[in-house]
């Protein structure tokens, strides 16, 4: 099966706009296969964790890119690897635990062993064997030890965030996420250490795409969830900044919390509830981080493979892990830093009661990104419409627009050439 | 040593076994206005994967401190999250009385829920173990914590009510 042909064909994208996305391209096998290779294997950089995952060396960490498992390591230099889980011998995945410390790394069937590095160190009968005063077996004489280590990746980390790429010629890291956008990664990652508060992974039966958009659409939070509207943490009346980067692939959710209730951000929106009181709200006992410098939430999305979350207290990576064209796996990371006193910490691990796959405000992401991949295979000849705020693709000083969608799109037609 | 289980007495274990037998009830029959009843006032709830609970890392999906926060849940998986309906059905086996401590029986059980989604099959939804802190109020047993060690690697899209 051959991807780019059913990527060139011409019904994909009859509707030659950015604003209208067809069904298919949440659907289609081949063209998945096609973003798999292009944004996830080729040209991208993606998020494999943080460094404080990895603290010692030895440390490791399994994770995924793409569909491909790959393990994040810290090695003996206190350097970080990524490599590649599969043997290069026969191709086992030998790495089965989620995280662990090691000198080796050793393939279970033949013990073919490797350094940290990826490097082949170790292969049994390698010379052969004496058997009654005769050597037998071995490896042929030209077999060459550096061709068969396991695959290596490129690997950078920026203040603390660890990035891999299977494409060696991928640009600097810092480049490849803009000026436009770096400040606000390094708002929130400005070399502080950080401390793993814990994970939290959901499967959601929807298209690996429509996270992203979930999170360039400043549209829907308002609307979808209560708790935002109700308590003021995202409406239409703040003061908010949309931002991306000069191909439109990433993008920043800026804005400010106002007090909330009634107001025209609420009037006619269905989910606002005027008399909604907590009967215990320490689960929105929000103080103010000198960080912060004012927004009280910023939403990153670096595409292809994470979201980084600062919302009020809550601060946490999303890793988007693709499985198929109508599934994606979704590792939240919540984090706190080094600094934070022992309340702060118990203020970010109530805060994330708004958060992850059971979270007042992302439990229904996940239900309404089902729901619209229902929807796409059901009527596959149909698009659907980003035209909030016009047709236009650029930055913005309001959250009334679905124009990241629409930046999001032109680099997709770009890269995927459709 | 089994000291400390061998003190509760046949009617105070197989009223151990309707408290469950009524949560389970109470959950499965989506009579969520009454599952804040189960736990004292002060109390502590935690759904929470089994990795970040055999790691030490406090994070939990879902963390609560007061039959309060239990009523705002109530509310949100009731009138603010959308959400796909279904129903739950809890199996609930080996519960076991773990020691005494003070006034207070400390239990474990395995827990299995099933869950039902309109025009759906049947699934298994989430299983784990509840890890509970039993006391006697206001004339019933209570709960005055309970924390979900789910095993489930992952969840489902989303859960919505209590486990």
């Amino acid at each position: 099966m051959n991807a780019p042909d059913a990527a060139h064909s011409p019904d994909l994208w009859p509707d030659a706009r950015e604003s209208r996305v067809p069904y298919r391209a949440y659907t289609d096998p081949d063209l998945y296969r096609e973003e798999l290779e292009r944004f996830f294997y080729r040209g991208h950089w993606c998020y494999v964790g943080l460094e404080a995952e990895v603290p010692n060396p030895g440390d490791f960490k399994r994770t995924v890119i793409g569909e491909r498992s790959v393990i994040l390591v810290r090695a003996e230099d206190g350097s970080l690897a990524v490599v590649e889980n599969h043997c290069a011998h026969r191709g086992v995945r030998f790495c089965q635990k989620e995280f662990g410390n090691a000198k080796r790394f050793v393939c279970p069937y033949h013990q073919w062993n490797y350094d940290l590095k990826g490097n082949l160190v170790g292969v049994p009968f390698r010379n052969g064997f004496v058997v009654e005063g005769r050597k037998v077996g071995g490896m042929p004489p030209d077999f060459d030890m550096k061709a068969h280590g396991l695959t290596q990746l490129k690997v950078e980390a920026h203040n603390g965030v660890v990035f891999a790429s299977f494409d060696h010629d991928v640009p600097p890291l810092r480049d490849y996420l803009g000026a436009d956008v770096a400040p606000w990664f390094e708002r929130v990652f400005n070399g502080r250490k950080l401390v793993v508060l814990g994970y939290s992974r959901q499967r959601i039966p929807g298209n690996w795409k429509l996270m992203q958009e979930n999170i360039k659409d400043p549209y829907h939070p308002g609307l979808l969830h209560t708790w935002f509207v109700t308590f003021g943490l995202w409406r239409a009346d703040q003061r908010s900044q949309m931002v991306m980067d000069a191909h439109g692939r990433h993008a920043a959710m800026i804005s400010r919390r106002n007090q909330g209730g009634e107001g025209e951000a609420t009037r006619g929106v269905a989910s606002f509830r005027q008399n909604m009181k907590l009967n215990d709200d320490r689960v929105l006992d929000v103080v103010p981080e000198p960080w912060w410098n004012g927004p009280t939430v910023t939403m990153l999305t670096l595409f292809p493979s994470v979201i980084v979350q600062q919302q009020v207290n809550s601060v946490s990576t999303r890793h988007i892990v693709p499985r198929g064209p109508g599934t994606f796996d979704f590792y939240w990371t919540h984090f706190g830093f080094a600094d934070d006193t022992p309340e702060m910490t118990r203020r970010r691990l109530r805060q994330a009661n708004l958060f992850g796959p059971a979270g007042y405000v992302s439990a229904d992401d996940g239900e309404v990104i089902e729901m619209q991949q229902q929807g796409f295979g059901q009527d596959p000849g149909n698009r659907t419409l980003s035209e909030l705020g016009g047709r236009e693709i650029g930055p913005t000083d309001h959250m009334v627009t679905e124009t990241l969608i629409r930046g999001l799109y032109r680099y997709y037609r770009g890269v995927m050439d459709v | 040593m089994n000291a400390p289980a061998a003190m509760i007495d046949v009617a105070l274990r197989l009223e151990i076994h309707d408290l469950y037998a009524a949560y389970s009830a109470c959950l499965d029959h989506g009579a969520l206005d009454e599952w804040p009843e189960f736990f004292t006032e002060e109390c502590v709830y935690k759904l929470v994967p089994r990795e970040n609970f055999d790691r030490g890392l406090p994070l939990a999906t879902l963390s609560f401190e007061s039959r309060g926060m239990l009523k705002d849940r109530v509310y949100g998986a009731t009138q603010t999250l959308f959400h796909q309906p279904y129903y739950q059905r809890h199996i609930v086996s080996g519960v076991r009385v773990t020691g005494v401590e003070g006034g207070a029986i400390r239990t474990e059980a395995n827990y299995l829920v099933v869950r039902t989604k309109k025009n759906e099959l049947s699934e298994v939804f989430n299983c784990g173990r509840y890890i509970d802190r039993i006391v006697r109020d206001e004339g019933r047993l209570r709960f005055a914590e309970k924390i979900c060690v789910f095993d489930s690697e992952l969840i489902p899209n989303s859960i919505i009510y209590p486990v």
